[in-house]
């Protein structure tokens, strides 16, 4: 067949070509609609269910057995503190080996080889890192079923975000910064401690929170290395009134956490229980997306300073 | 037209009067890219108090070249360099394998292409160089930001926003930041690299008369494009051509009467 010449037989083709984008576009929106909807009917359907159970009892009371006295205070608590410790645990963690990978290693099949098994390492089952950290925190280290073992699981399976976010956000710095501070005399460590990281700080918080957002729902890998899925007391404050004042007898604690609290009410018979676990799930949700929207937050108040 | 503008600008303009006194010297100069030598056997004798201007076509090494006197490349892998640039009165080889890039940064300074602040204040990007030296009196601080940004002709403008982030300032003044952080800290030389390619004619004056004078002060090595420009701020020029040094001369001398003809072909417009 010719190529089209003349204007009818061009626009004849136009119309024919733009049939196509118009295809298109209805897939993607029957793609994108697909995910949402679901999530949306799963998350209205919760709300239906769990909204009614939402009172500030349900948030100061243990669980029970009786399904209408029964609150998360012990789930959440759990979850707060297992948290707290993953970040203290990923943040040098991922921070320190993402700024060595980017800044210090030597471009060569070494660092290579590491580069690509941390990539990998985001891809690996959660409930490996529960059988791994089983192992090596709660029998080899000795730190028990205990919040400390729970906070350094979680800090290890969100480490690759961290360590991912980390580099991402060094990389986009642009190469004359770095030239400009090392032209003035400084050495490697003073262009990361006064450049490389406060310039990269935004990004690398994105990923911790984007990471802990993760972290909040994982069930399988603290299932494992032994939380409790019934836990009437909280573990030991931190403050005390007498010195010193501080106290870390709580990371030894037994605990539980938000979704394995979900996950008990989930396997109950009674239909109150249902309703239960539909609250808790529902606070979940919305905690995670709490934490993503301030991680956009965040990225947006402090890159707004720093255009490059 | 474009040698006539150039050997007038050329003509009224001052002999440099005091003894020349070397500053820096690159004898036999070659630095490879890995495998690819990008500068061959270079010589060149840079001057005290004067400012000598590095022209030739894009592509050519100058900034390559610039780069190895405040050992830049050493920031990369695979880079090396042969050959010798001293340093006088002390008489040191900046390229040795004993001398520390670092102390040779603290010595020199530089001033890029493209203006690159800190994404700090204006105070804190002046003061920079003074911290990575140590400095920690706030006073001292004050008073070495104070006279460089006077030195490089920014003080009016932004006495009342020292506080201010860098990036709010417009690209001409971002530039002069970046000549007051380069020269805050004293430096011995000053390594220019294209600093207005980027700026507008009336931004590029206003550092072109800058670069004129801090020369009283500073020892001056600049790159440029514009032919124009290096016979306006400079009181030597080196003609340079596929990593090799063409020609080397006073600069009304160069411009006006040039010994070699690919010198002359080039400041006459007919290439390059
Ligand atoms: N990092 C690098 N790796 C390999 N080759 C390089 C690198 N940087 C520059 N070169 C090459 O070295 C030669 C000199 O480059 P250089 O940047 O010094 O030129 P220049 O004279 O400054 O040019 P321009 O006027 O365009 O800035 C060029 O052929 C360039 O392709
Ligand atoms: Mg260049």
């Amino acid at each position: 067949m010719p190529y089209a010449r003349d204007l009818k037989s061009i626009r004849r083709l136009i119309a024919a070509h733009k049939r196509w984008d118009l295809v298109f576009a209805c897939c993607g929106v029957l793609a994108l609609m697909v995910g949402l909807l679901t999530f949306i009917a799963l998350f209205v359907d919760m709300a239906i269910d769990g909204v009614p159970r939402l009172n500030w009892d349900f948030f100061t009371n243990f669980p029970s057995r009786h399904a209408a006295q029964a609150g998360i205070l012990s789930a959440w608590v759990g979850s707060c503190l297992v948290m707290l410790v993953t970040a203290f645990v990923a943040v040098p963690l991922g921070v320190g080996a993402g700024l060595y990978l980017e800044e210090y290693a030597p471009k060569n099949w070494v660092t290579d080889v590491i580069e690509i098994n941390v990539t990998n390492l985001a891809g690996v089952p959660s409930i490996v890192y529960g059988l791994l950290a089983l192992g090596v925190f709660v029998y080899q280290f000795g730190f028990g079923q205990s919040i400390l073992s729970a906070g350094f699981t979680l800090a290890l399976l969100i480490l690759p975000v961290v360590i991912v976010a980390t580099r991402e956000a060094i990389r986009s710095i642009p190469v004359g910064i770095r030239e400009a501070a090392y032209a003035l005399g400084a050495t490697q460590w003073q262009v990361c401690k006064d450049h490389i990281i406060p310039y990269s700080s935004a990004g690398i918080l994105t990923g911790v929170i984007i990471g802990m957002a993760r972290a909040i729902g994982e069930t399988a890998p603290v299932i494992t290395i032994g939380a409790l899925t019934f836990i009437a007391f909280l573990p030991p404050s931190p403050i005390k009134a007498e010195p010193p004042f501080l106290s870390f007898e709580w990371l030894t604690s037994p605990f539980t956490v938000m979704p394995i609290q979900m996950f008990n009410w989930t396997s109950r018979p009674e239909a109150a229980f249902l309703q239960n676990a539909a609250a808790a799930g529902f606070v979940l949700v919305l905690l995670t997306l709490a934490m993503n929207g301030f991680a956009i937050w965040l990225r947006y108040r402090l890159r707004k300073n720093i255009k490059w | 037209m474009a040698t006539v503008s150039v050997a007038s600008s050329v003509e009224s303009r001052p002999q440099p009067s005091a003894p020349l006194v070397p500053k820096v010297k690159a004898s036999g100069l070659s630095f490879y890219y890995g495998a690819f030598r990008a500068l061959k056997e270079l010589d060149l004798v840079v001057h005290e108090n004067c400012v000598t201007a590095l022209i030739g076509p894009s592509g050519c090494g100058k900034s390559t070249f610039l780069r190895c006197f405040n050992r830049m490349h050493d920031l990369y892998p695979g880079n090396r360099y042969e050959g010798e640039i001293r340093l006088y009165p002390d008489d040191i080889n900046l390229l040795a394998p004993g001398v520390d890039p670092i102390e040779v940064r603290m010595r020199l300074s530089m001033v890029f292409q493209k203006p690159n602040p800190f994404p700090k204040s204006i105070f804190e990007n002046v003061a920079y160089g003074l911290r990575v030296r140590g400095e920690r009196s706030g006073r001292t601080l004050e008073g070495k930001v104070e006279a460089a940004l006077r030195d490089a002709a920014l003080w009016s403008e932004v006495k009342d926003r020292l506080h201010q982030l860098a990036f709010n300032l417009s690209g001409g003044q971002q530039q002069r930041l970046c000549i007051a952080r380069a020269l805050a800290t004293d430096p011995e030389l000053m390594l220019f690299d294209e600093p207005t390619s980027s700026l507008d004619p009336i931004a590029t004056a206003s550092i072109e008369e800058l670069i004129a004078d801090l020369k009283k002060k500073v020892t001056i090595l600049i790159v440029t494009h514009n032919m124009q420009q290096a016979a306006r701020v400079s009181d030597f020029t080196a003609y340079m051509y596929l990593g090799q040094l063409i020609e080397f001369g006073r600069t009304d001398e160069l411009f006006i009467k040039p010994k070699n003809k690919q010198t002359e072909d080039y400041i006459t417009g007919r290439f390059g």
